[in-house]
């Protein structure tokens, strides 16, 4: 080396920032624990279950809410569209990208809402991110819950208004932002009809009339209630009789539809104008021909489940009772949806109960902080209209025996 | 109402929420020295807000790191 060689930069390295993430699940692993985030299904056998490691699992952490993932007709609309219009769209919904299935699926979801427009997008994730950001810019106000789902508060950050979070929950801290808002501001009030980590729902009725009163729009996204929750299965603003107010609503694929996708339902005028200004709905190849083929099948279907949304209520209610019995302290004192979430005392009890579960044959989420609220870790469980009640009851003896071995109950 | 008064008010608020009782002056900063965590900042900014009857943005929080720095946008908020 010659006194010319310039001196070598420092380069920082980017990942420094995981180090303390990095560390965390260094020492959950030390302790012998299965990795309960790299879990494989080898075989999936039905809606409810799977062969996971070699053994046959009930899947009890899935958001296949109604089971339609296997359904006869489903399958075989997916099918048919993959012979007739190949594997993908290799295009933007703009461009070359819609099909006639992209347009049937639209149809399906403005019947199944009752509302005069629907746009789909790739996943649920870019639903929120693409309509939140786009309608709330610069200048504008958005008064969201503080447990909003990521793709929420990404959509928030992207769209560059002023984001102002209340308490979760709280009609009074909602109601003291949206007065303080300065006059002439626009304002869009973001909420969920169900709330996915512990499984709670929103007092809609309430926080949608004071957002009204207030001269604000009103998003509601709906993900884990579509399907089953209300009369016709719209969600919780069905249910309490105010989706006629909701003035965009956000829902998904792929929770009780059984596939992948994204879509926003609106009675908005102007709303066809999104599909140009939106940039996650642009910017991004629309979904293939068998995906919308599915989707399309499933939301005819799940407008006429009653039967379905029926059983899915009692295997609520029956599991959110016995876990009640056996001693486990839940999300909720009462079933509030298909989401029963069991509070663990600490990241490392809640992932030894998710192993103990797993040798018993029995697979659930576990969740952990920054995705719960309060730096809780949550072993959540969600139902499907194909547990049987046999099922249910196997459940309640896979929990008690593992909630003993672990020193929970 | 002026910085002095301002100050001897959010003084108040933040007493309860101050737990390892640290010494606050104008530089303290909420993350490094006070070590809250985003639950605590959340109910802190609201306690501030329904104080002072303002709104304190995410965007504007982003902005505020040190106890001064709260002083002086609450100051300015009250317009």
């Amino acid at each position: 080396m010659n006194d010319m060689t310039p001196p070598a930069a420092v380069q920082a390295d980017l990942f420094s920032k995981f180090d303390p993430l990095i560390e965390t699940r260094r020492a959950l692993l030390a302790t012998g624990v299965t990795d309960p985030f790299s879990l494989v299904m080898e075989k999936v056998l039905s809606p409810t279950t799977a062969i996971c490691s070699g053994r046959e699992t009930i899947l009890l952490g899935t958001y296949n809410y109604m089971g339609m993932t296997f359904d006869p007709d489903v399958i075989a609309a997916g099918k048919q569209a993959l012979d007739d219009y190949g594997a993908g769209t290799t295009g933007s919904r703009v461009l070359n990208g819609t099909y006639a299935g992209h347009r049937a699926v639209e149809e399906a979801l403005k019947e199944f809402y009752g509302m005069d427009h629907a746009m789909v997008f790739s996943t649920g994730y870019q639903a929120n991110l693409g309509i939140i950001s786009t309608i709330a810019g610069k200048g504008d106000y958005i008064v969201l819950d503080i447990d909003s789902h990521a793709s929420i508060w990404d959509g928030c950050k992207m769209g560059d208004a002023e984001v102002v979070p209340f308490k979760h929950n709280d009609i009074e801290a909602m109601e003291k932002r949206l007065k303080r808002i300065p006059e002439g501001a626009g304002k869009l009030v973001v909420l969920e009809g169900v709330y996915s980590m512990l499984g709670d729902i929103a007092p809609l009725k309430e926080m949608i009339r004071i957002a009204k009163e207030n001269g604000a729009m009103v998003l509601v996204d709906e993900a884990h209630s579509m399907g089953f929750i209300g009369p016709n299965g719209r969600g919780v603003a069905e249910d309490q009789g105010v989706l006629e107010d909701v003035d965009f609503v956000i829902g998904t694929f792929s929770k009780s539809v059984g596939t992948v996708g994204g879509f926003c339902v609106s009675n908005h005028p102007k709303f066809e104008i999104m599909r140009l200004v939106c940039r996650p709905y642009v910017f991004t190849a629309s979904l293939p021909p068998s995906v919308v083929a599915t989707a399309a099948t499933s939301i005819r279907k799940l407008m006429h489940a009653g039967n379905k949304r029926a059983h899915l209520w009692e295997n609520s209610r029956t599991l959110h009772g016995a876990l009640t019995q056996l001693g486990f302290k839940l999300g909720t004192a009462e079933p509030q949806s298909a989401i029963i979430a069991v509070i663990m005392p600490d990241l490392e009890r809640g992932a030894m109960m998710w192993e103990a579960l797993l040798r018993e044959g029995l697979y659930v989420n576990l969740a952990r902080p920054p995705a719960t609220p309060a730096g809780m870790t949550l072993l959540r469980c969600s139902l499907c209209a194909e547990h049987t009640a046999e099922q249910v009851a196997i459940i309640t003896g896979m929990f008690e025996r593992a909630g003993k071995a672990v020193g929970i109950i | 109402m002026d910085r002095a008064a301002t100050a001897a008010r959010i003084a108040e608020v933040i007493a309860p929420f101050n737990k390892n009782d640290v010494a606050i002056d104008e530089t303290t900063s909420f993350a490094g020295d006070l070590e809250w965590d985003s639950l605590t900042v959340m109910d802190f900014v609201a306690a501030i807000e329904d104080e002072f009857d303002i709104i304190i943005s995410m965007n504007q929080q982003a902005e505020i790191e040190t106890y001064g720095q709260l002083i002086d946008a609450v100051t300015k908020l009250q317009g």
